[in-house]
């Protein structure tokens, strides 16, 4: 008997992340939900700008790839659009939280039908490790080489925190998946935010933690160790808003 | 019987399943090198497998196959 | 003869848009197009369409891009700084070979500019915009009836070739008013198997996409595009020739300019001066091949434009400098009068204009 094997989610492309990257974790959990719901064939995927800029390669889906920071604004173009299909958006801290916040803000505003997988690793990767809206004080990145300075630069945005305050935001929870057990708990909350879509409840957004040992300078096995330790302290897990459950 | 298979070519050897198997019985192999550079993971001891999945869990490439 | 109701430039090209199969509008407020998005606030709702309005321009042109990867007619409206914010998208639009429609109802510039109408995003809608080696097709009204005419158009050239599309209006064809006809015809539907409908829907998967890390195949796809243009060059030119018979000088203005050089013109014959004109209805593709020919006749040509000249560039290149070109403009939203134009006509038969 089979107990675990690749999701069909998936293509087989291989995947272009740097090893260890737990953006392919998260892939996997993404794409596995969309097998287990049963609507591979009727989802549309959005791609953004950044590590996942490929993603249209890997989810076994239609794709779009968008603009830098836009991609909420092509699922809400999708969406209207297709009402029946399933329409998520894979994107990064500096794509969700620093170039597209009014469109991430907006969408949620809205209650766009939709379901925003928002991967946090507090760094730009693509572009070599910059620092990003999410960049915790005093971490070291090539453009922050003295540490982020708060005083100079500001204080990473809390996005979980900051749409909890938007009316028209219906599921928000920040996961990890730096453990077994995280990513478990990251795999509920995702398949959570799709079934909210499907059952018509509007905006979910699931912020996943996650690391980028290349950037970082840390092994994968450090890196893993410095999420629990730095990340998840500053970014506490847990369920930022449920509008459903509150209103049982 | 428990079973663990790796497709050695899309391993990274990031080590990751190393850190969680409970029965550390996955190690990057010293002698393989697969297409990629990459020193693949390989299982030390297939017996004292007992398929709880935690290596394909946290594994980021999907390289690994769990039965039982 | 078909009944004509009075319309305002905005409105009637809202509804030609919606009489067009449009049913997805997504736009910002911003003078002097705003009544294209209050229009369609009050349409759309009605025939179980949708209207959006979107925190930005960006935003907007964006929401647009997911319509039009889904297959279905959609378009956005707005004025110039509003269309440099939706540069970004239209050029993902070109990228992604998707069709779409943007409304540029212009207004003077640069930067806030002004509210008053203006031709001067000319280069914005036909030198780029955007980044990247890509075209827009680009429809001049210069009457409201051809707000409407050219809006039916626009959508099905957009499908056709699979490429954006803009109407290049002004103020005065937004807020003008005249009698229209909206008999516009048959909507022509076009199959659009690439379009992201899941992939339930279609064999494989479909990807909308504009990237590519590899030179060689970025580089055929530019080519491929490029090859396209071709057929809207060879295919889809339009224009209109004013008294060009006998013409001496030939005037080449579009859109309002055009009104005016035409009273100009008449008034110009009155005087026993020989003058036609030769108005650009696409602005791409550009008429070269009318003006060419035109060259062969004529003694000089004059750009009429509210700008400080930008399509009269494209008239030397279309004659090949062959014959003598004068520019006349206006700009920041002042608009010439017909005798401003008769002026620099005659200083023109008295050979005291200079040269462009």
């Amino acid at each position: 008997m089979v107990v675990f094997e690749k999701t069909k989610g998936l293509t087989d492309n291989q995947l272009h992340y740097c090893p260890g990257c737990t953006h392919g974790v998260i892939h996997r959990l993404v794409a596995e939900t969309l097998e287990e719901l049963g609507v591979t064939g009727k989802t549309i995927g959005i791609a953004s700008v950044g590590c996942s800029v490929f993603s249209y390669n890997y989810f076994n889906c239609d794709m779009i790839q968008a603009a830098h920071g836009r991609a909420p604004a092509v699922a809400t173009g999708a969406k209207r659009a297709n009402p029946d299909n399933v329409v998520f958006t894979y994107q990064g801290d500096g794509d969700l939280a620093a170039i597209g916040t009014a469109e991430t803000v907006h969408s949620a505003a809205r209650g766009e039908n939709i379901t925003v997988i928002f991967v946090n690793n507090a760094i730009y990767g693509m572009t070599g490790g910059q620092m990003a809206p999410t960049t915790l004080p005093n971490q070291v990145t090539q453009t922050s080489p003295y540490g982020r300075d708060v005083t100079v630069v500001g204080y990473p945005v809390k996005v979980c925190e900051m749409l909890s305050q938007i009316d028209g935001a219906t599921y928000l929870e920040r996961v990890a998946v730096n453990n077994v057990k995280n990513i478990r708990k990251a795999k509920q909350a995702i398949k959570k935010a799709f079934q909210n879509q499907i059952e018509g409840k509007g905006f979910s957004l699931v912020e996943v933690l996650s690391t980028c040992p290349t950037n970082w300078g840390l092994t994968p096995k450090a890196a893993l160790k410095w999420l629990d330790e730095n990340m998840e302290t500053y970014y506490p897990l847990g369920v930022y808003k449920d509008k459903y459950k509150e209103e049982k | 019987m428990a079973k663990v298979t790796f497709d050695e070519e899309r391993c990274k050897g990031c080590g990751l399943c190393e850190t969680v198997c409970p029965k550390q019985i996955i190690a990057l192999s010293k002698e393989k090198i697969n297409l990629k550079g990459y020193h693949p993971a390989v299982i030390t001891d297939q017996e004292k497998c007992i398929a709880c999945a935690f290596c394909a869990t946290m594994c980021p490439d999907t390289v690994i196959t769990v039965e039982k | 003869m078909a009944e004509k109701v009075l319309m305002k430039g905005n409105e009637a090209l809202a509804e030609a848009a919606i009489m067009a199969g449009c049913k997805y509008y997504f736009g910002y407020p911003i003078t002097p197009q705003t009544e294209v998005a209050a229009y369609m606030a009050k349409r759309m709702p009605k025939i179980g369409g949708t209207f959006l309005q979107a925190e930005s321009e960006v935003a907007a042109i964006n929401m647009v891009l997911g319509v039009a990867a889904c297959g279905k007619r959609v378009m956005t409206s707005s004025s110039s700084p509003g269309i440099s914010l939706k540069s970004e998208g239209i050029s993902y639009l070109a990228g992604c070979e998707l069709p779409a429609l943007i409304v540029n109802v212009q207004r003077g510039g640069p930067g806030l500019g002004g509210i008053q109408p203006s031709q001067s995003d000319y280069f914005q809608a036909l030198k780029g915009g955007g980044h990247g080696d890509y075209k827009l097709i680009v429809l001049a009204p210069a009457s409201i009836q051809e707000m409407v005419d050219l809006t039916f158009k626009g959508f099905d050239l957009a499908d056709k070739y699979r490429m954006p599309a803009m109407i290049l209006a002004d103020g005065t064809m937004g807020q003008m008013m005249e009698p229209v006809s909206l008999e516009l015809g048959e909507v022509k539907e076009y199959a659009k198997p690439w379009a992201t409908t899941g992939k339930a829907t279609h064999e494989g998967r479909n990807i909308i996409n504009s990237l590519s890390l590899s030179p060689a195949q970025l580089e055929e796809w530019n080519i491929n595009r490029y090859e396209r243009y071709k057929i809207v060059e060879r295919d889809e030119v339009m224009y209109e020739e004013f008294m060009m018979d006998d013409a001496e000088t030939c005037v080449v203005a579009f859109g309002i300019t055009s009104r005016v050089a035409k009273n100009a013109i008449m008034e110009a014959r009155k005087r026993g001066m020989k003058v036609g004109m030769i108005r650009p209805i696409t602005l791409w593709p550009f008429p070269k091949d009318a003006l060419k020919k035109a060259a062969s006749k004529v003694k000089n040509f004059l750009t009429v434009e509210l700008n400080m000249g930008q399509m009269v560039d494209d008239v030397k290149l279309a004659i090949d400098c062959s014959k003598p070109v004068y520019f006349y403009g206006r700009t920041g939203g002042v608009i010439m009068t017909p005798d401003e134009v008769l002026n620099k006509l005659n200083e023109i038969e008295k050979g005291e204009a200079k040269q462009w």
